[in-house]
């Protein structure tokens, strides 16, 4: 799957944090990735142990803070709990329900020296 | 290297030449030196910034205070990475560092959506619609592209970007139809991103005004979440696949704008609903609009030209607004101009 590329990314945003802010070793990652979003946070991890191999990342704790999925259902127009982007509404059982929460992909903070 | 679809950085070929990655870039070491440098190492491995046979000096300074600089042998290597931080090299007093938090708050996905931006901006200044096209392998993707050519050439101005891991097969079919095509060959990637689309288009150089059609590599995940400054992911399902598609890869189906439901033409021998098709479709993205084509028999494609036609109409549109805008904007400041000069 992209969680290479997405790993990439995220080693990109560690390096220029560590060029703006001056500092030496990431030692935790945190992300903050939604439920209905295109990561998998476990393919994340594998991906981003291989590529922070070699830099200030390297062996860095990856935290990924699950972002529960949000949407409003286009039939009973209520803000509903959303776990996957084809399920029905949990409140009146209708279809669609526009997804409206839990898709991010971000990088959150880092625990640094 | 991704061991599920093996995609890596560094294999991205434009009609068989490497990408230029332009600007080089800059990393830091292990002991916090941060330096910039032309993209002159090889890639290891396909991993972009393990330095193994890099040769490059630098300069850092210690707690103490001094200064000084050393080549990058110093450091111990073993296979495959540099440990810049456990040789003399990179010795630093225990105790002199200390943990801290550094808040980030960025996406992910913000370099590649930098480059997405700088495309759509041309697109605007240009007033070229750009189409994503994406879908499963063997869709019919480009003998679609191709008949579309063949409908729309008289009239518009059209330039395609082909993208596949391998061959320039498809480019080559679509300049047969008279139209500019250029390859991007990802290699081991599984998706197209901005920053190869934006070279290509310095290649490429479509005219103003024109319609764009951008084949992505045949493949319902990864492409959904790269933007490339599309106006519009366009989703083309074939008959000859399952009608359940759109639930099971539901990323690709909530960023498109349009469905093409496509091999019409086979539906009397096929057990596929399109009614069903559709609904599945429309339970992750309620506002996606469908048109039911057949690249063979040409079964929809008043439909889907009149689309084409309708979306670069508006691009274009909003193009001359802007230089309407900039036009009196500028004869605005003229008359202040002239005002002070009195």
């Amino acid at each position: 799957m992209h969680e290479m590329a997405l790993a990439e990314g995220v080693l990109q945003i560690v390096e220029d944090a560590a060029g703006a802010q001056g500092f030496a070793r990431a030692k935790i990652v945190v992300l903050e990735i939604g439920q209905l979003s295109a990561v998998e946070p476990e393919a994340m991890r594998f991906c981003f142990d291989a590529v922070a191999r070699g830099t200030l990342a390297e062996g860095a704790q990856l935290e990924v803070i699950a972002v529960p999925g949000e949407g409003v259902c286009l039939n009973c127009h209520k803000t509903v709990p959303l776990a996957a982007l084809y399920d029905p509404c949990p409140a009146c059982g209708g279809y669609p329900v526009q997804a409206t929460g839990g898709t991010e992909m971000r990088v959150k903070e880092l625990e640094v020296e | 290297m991704c061991t599920t679809c093996g995609c890596a950085a560094g294999e991205t070929r434009i009609e068989g030449e490497a990408v230029d990655a332009g600007d080089g870039h800059w990393h830091v070491h292990a002991d916090g030196t941060a330096h910039s440098h032309a993209p002159a190492h090889p890639p290891a491995g396909g991993l972009r910034y393990a330095p193994r046979g890099a040769a490059h000096g630098h300069a850092h300074r210690h707690a103490d205070g001094s200064v000084h600089t050393h080549d990058a042998a110093g450091a111990a290597a073993d296979a495959g990475a540099l440990h810049y931080g456990h040789g003399p090299a990179g010795a630093h007093a225990p105790g002199m560092t200390q943990a801290r938090m550094v808040q980030i708050e960025r996406d992910i996905l913000s370099k590649n959506d930098g480059y997405a931006d700088a495309n759509r901006k041309r697109f605007a200044e240009q007033g070229i619609f750009a189409l994503n096209l994406v879908s499963s392998p063997g869709s019919g993707k480009t003998t679609l592209l191709c008949r579309s050519i063949e409908a729309l050439r008289e009239r518009l101005p059209i330039a395609v970007v082909e993208g596949d891991q391998q061959t320039s097969y498809d480019a080559e079919r679509i300049r047969a139809t008279g139209v500019p095509a250029l390859q991007i060959n990802t290699g081991k990637g599984c998706h197209l991103d901005a920053h190869m689309v934006g070279q290509a288009l310095r290649k490429l150089a479509p005219a103003d005004d024109s319609l764009l059609f951008i084949e992505n590599v045949g493949n319902l995940v990864c492409p959904a979440a790269f933007d490339l400054g599309e106006a519009h992911k366009v989703a083309i399902l074939s008959v000859t696949e399952g009608e359940d598609k759109p639930l099971k890869y539901p990323d690709m189906f909530r960023a498109a704008t349009l469905m093409l439901i496509n091999k019409v033409d086979l539906l009397p021998y096929v057990a596929f609903d399109v009614e069903r098709a559709v609904a599945h479709a429309r339970r992750v993205n309620p506002a996606l609009q469908v048109i039911r084509v057949s690249a063979t028999s040409g079964e929809g494609f008043g439909e889907w030209t009149a689309w084409l036609e309708n979306g670069l109409a508006a691009q274009r549109a909003q193009k001359q607004e802007t230089v309407a805008a900039l036009r009196r904007r500028i004869a605005e400041l003229e008359a202040l101009l002239a005002g002070a000069a009195r």
